[in-house]
């Protein structure tokens, strides 16, 4: 299996993140993390990302056990895994076209990657990258002058253009309107499915997770409160995970609006 | 969708500058004959070496400890007296050449009439002037016109810092919130006494600290100043360079960080009573 | 209470102000009645004829690129031994080092120029690389505590970010890192040329080369109307490089 997470748990100081979580991904499944704000979801996905060091229990990526790894070795692992982070850290004063680049770093050497900093030497793979998600004629551009939706599909094109094999997403659409978010989770299930690429998604709006994936994994203060097939997640399912929350209904609406979206 | 080219629209002023800079880095290395392996050049090593053991031990016989002490406080007075001069023609030099004052001004929203705009020009030019030149450079002058000694230095400091005190306090007169002077000059009141109402009040505080600031770096140029005969523990230094006394120099080193490391003490507790 | 203290602080100095020129015994009377201001006049006065001959203008030009040169490299070097010394100075490669770049910054920035000038002259010789020399390492202790400042406070998501998928520290701090960093160090850099090129001509003093050496000089052998057109000349300098460094702020550091 490719991700393998084995009663880890996770604590920032006083706060236990994570707690004696255990779940397998192979490779090519499509995952959806969903549950209530707080609950981890952004935490299990570093915990698989490498970002953190599990505080107990063990992860192994791909076979092996990248915390018992040696640096470098770590750092080959890691070029093989993609995060896209919730709030995208993208310098302000950089240029798309760079940042988009700087996802093959850990596959260049370190002067064809200082190189692209100051002449980007593969323009049409990036544009080609950005223009999936919309946003080929800002290829140019400062990321300073970008609004938010739009810094987070740079983050994803980032991570597509890396060509990961495990594919890790911290909330991508959070910053989109609904109609964006669909496109562009449509997306990046299309280019899972067609590259046998792994994708993790954590995700706050259940009807997307429910729309698009088909195996969900609920988190709820820390623990799995349920993971199984997305047709299986049923209202009490629901009602228990997000207890206290604001959920009017669980809303599991029908797949798909066809829309076009603009290219040019 | 338009068939765009693959080329970096950032490549052409990057390239251009890359190029610029190099064309002027060509002379400019010739000019300044810049080669810093003459530093790692054996012989110069053993120079630095040789110069730099005569520091151990430093000087501490009770008659230089003595002149050690006068000198510093030599350097404590030319800086504070020079402030002091300096603040004297300060003063009502960034009065005049501040719009803060201007009637016009009150009555426009803050635009100058053309008038003060005549006479706040040359003031400012003035104080331009007595800054720009390097007060080391109004040290040597007055070295040779009233004598070596310590009243150079004095004046030194008391023409260029004018200069510097001058400029920003004409800029902070400008930067704080004019309305309230504008209303009372408005109201009939005189500049002067506007002023005094009006802008001192928000100003005061930044005024304080930038010139008490200002009294630690004139502290560090007293010492420089010095080295063109201008009194003070930096005459002696250069003294003792003169006749190759590292020790001595040890000494009057240490006495300077010392000097700077107490006035910059007491200039933070004086910008925390006072601003 | 605190009113007192204030009272007794403002005394303090006005008391302190006082026994300056007491001990100095300056005797500003003496300085300016008995035709002593005369004498500064007349002095002064000998300054209103500059020498604008070619040769003399050939050679004040000469002295002022030199200048202009030395104040370039030396800030453009310490910029460059400034940066490597911050690197370890803000932590990036463990305690014991930055305890040694630190220490390093704080004995470069303390020696002021003109002592550096001293020791670099001795060590290379007179001429303008004594002087280039010795604002470089100065100016680099200034730069490098700076921007050790500005490392520490640069955010560190970007460059944990490129670690993350792979990329090298290099790659990392100069994808991440430098972007965030880089206006703020040119902001510092042109204010520390805009403080060295002043500093270049009066290193001349001590042989360093520049407009400075020539000052000395026609100061020395009482030359006012050389003398002055070298002042005139350090005073277009000054002007140009604040203005310089003005358009190339107003350029690359916006915030």
């Amino acid at each position: 299996m490719t991700i393998h997470v084995h009663g880890a748990g996770l604590r920032h100081g006083q706060v236990r993140a994570l707690e004696a979580v255990s779940l397998r991904i192979d490779k090519g499944e499509r995952v959806a993390i969903i549950g209530p704000s707080g609950a981890g979801k952004s935490s299990l996905l570093h915990l698989m990302a490498t970002a953190v060091q599990p505080s107990s229990g063990h992860l192994e990526l791909f076979g092996e056990q990248p915390w018992a790894l040696s640096s470098g070795a770590r750092q080959r692992l890691r070029a093989r895994i993609g995060l896209v982070h919730q709030a995208p850290p993208l310098p302000p004063r950089q240029r798309v076209v760079t940042a988009v680049l700087a996802g093959r770093l850990g596959q260049w050497g370190t002067l064809r990657g200082l190189l692209n900093l100051v002449y980007p030497t593969d323009v049409p793979g990036a544009r080609q990258v950005l223009a999936e998600l919309g946003l080929a004629d800002k290829l140019f551009v400062q990321c300073g002058q970008l609004s938010g939706g739009q810094l987070q599909r740079v983050g994803i094109a980032r991570a597509l253009y890396q060509r990961p094999e495990v594919l890790l997403t911290d909330e991508p659409v959070s910053a989109m309107d609904p109609v964006l978010a669909e496109h562009s989770l449509a997306l990046l299930n299309r280019h899972a499915q067609a590259n046998g690429v792994t994708l993790v998604a954590s995700l706050h709006a259940v009807e997307l997770a429910l729309a698009h994936f088909p195996r969900v994994i609920g988190i709820r203060e820390g623990r799995v409160v349920f993971d199984c097939a997305a047709h299986a997640v049923s209202e009490q399912l629901l009602d228990a995970l997000y207890a206290n929350e604001q959920l009017a209904s669980p809303v599991v609406q029908g797949p798909t609006l066809t829309v076009q979206i603009p290219r040019c | 969708m338009l068939k765009a080219d693959a080329r970096d629209p950032a490549l052409l002023p990057r390239l251009l500058f890359t190029l610029l800079a190099l064309a002027v880095l060509w002379p400019g290395l010739q000019l300044s004959e810049l080669n810093p392996g003459v530093l790692l050049q054996a012989e110069n090593r053993e120079q630095i070496a040789n110069f730099t053991r005569a520091f151990w031990p430093p000087a501490h016989d009770a008659e230089f400890l003595q002149l050690l002490y006068t000198a510093t406080l030599q350097t404590l007075a030319v800086a504070t007296a020079g402030m002091a001069l300096a603040l004297l023609l300060a003063i009502p030099t960034s009065l005049l050449a501040s719009r803060a004052l201007s009637l016009r001004a009150a009555s426009r929203s803050g635009r100058a009439g053309g008038w003060s705009r005549l006479v706040r020009m040359p003031v400012r030019g003035l104080l331009i002037f007595l800054r720009s030149v390097p007060e080391i450079v109004w040290a040597l002058l007055f070295v040779r016109a009233v004598g070596l000694g310590p009243t150079a230095g004095v004046l030194a400091i008391a023409i260029t810092y004018s200069g510097m005190l001058g400029k920003v306090y004409a800029e902070i007169f400008e930067s704080v919130d004019q309305r309230p002077a504008h209303a009372l000059m408005q109201g009939g009141s005189g500049r002067l006494a506007a002023f005094g109402y009006g802008i001192l009040p928000s100003a005061v505080a930044e005024l304080v600290s930038y010139t008490v600031y200002r009294w630690e770096c004139a502290v560090r140029a007293s010492v420089v100043m010095g080295f063109v005969g201008a009194g003070g523990l930096g005459q002696q230094i250069d003294l003792s360079m003169r006749m190759f006394a590292g020790g001595e120099v040890a000494s009057m080193l240490l006495a300077f960080f010392g000097l700077v490391l107490l006035a910059d003490l007491l200039s933070r507790f004086l910008r925390g009573r006072l601003a | 209470m605190n009113r007192l203290v204030n009272l007794l602080v403002i005394s303090a100095i006005v008391a302190a102000v006082v026994a300056s020129f007491g001990y100095l015994q300056l005797d500003l009377h003496a300085l300016v009645g008995d035709g002593g201001l005369g004498q500064m006049g007349e002095y002064a006065g000998r300054f209103l004829h500059p020498d604008l001959s070619t040769e003399h203008l050939r050679a004040v030009g000469h002295g002022a690129l030199e200048t202009l040169a030395m104040s370039g490299l030396g800030t453009l070097l310490a910029m460059v031994l400034g940066m490597l010394l911050a690197l370890p100075a803000a932590g990036r490669f463990g305690w014991p080092l930055q305890s040694v770049a630190r220490l390093l910054l704080n004995a470069l920035r303390a020696i002021p120029e003109l002592v550096w000038a001293a020791l670099t002259v001795l060590a290379a010789g007179l001429g303008p690389n004594a002087g280039t020399l010795a604002l470089a390492l100065h100016t680099a202790g200034v730069l490098g505590r700076l921007f050790a400042e500005a490392l520490e406070n640069a955010p560190v998501e970007p460059a944990a970010a490129i670690r993350l998928q792979g990329g090298g520290q290099v790659a990392a701090f100069c994808f991440g890192t430098l972007p965030n960093l880089w206006p703020q160090l040119l902001a510092y850099s042109l204010y520390r040329w805009e403080n060295n090129i002043r500093m270049a001509s009066v290193l001349g003093f001590v042989g360093a080369g520049g407009l400075g050496q020539m000052l000395y000089t026609t100061l020395s052998l009482f030359q006012e109307a050389q003398a002055s057109t070298v002042i005139m000349a350090m005073l277009v300098l000054v002007l140009l490089v604040d203005a310089f460094s003005d358009v190339l702020r107003q350029r690359y550091v916006r915030a």
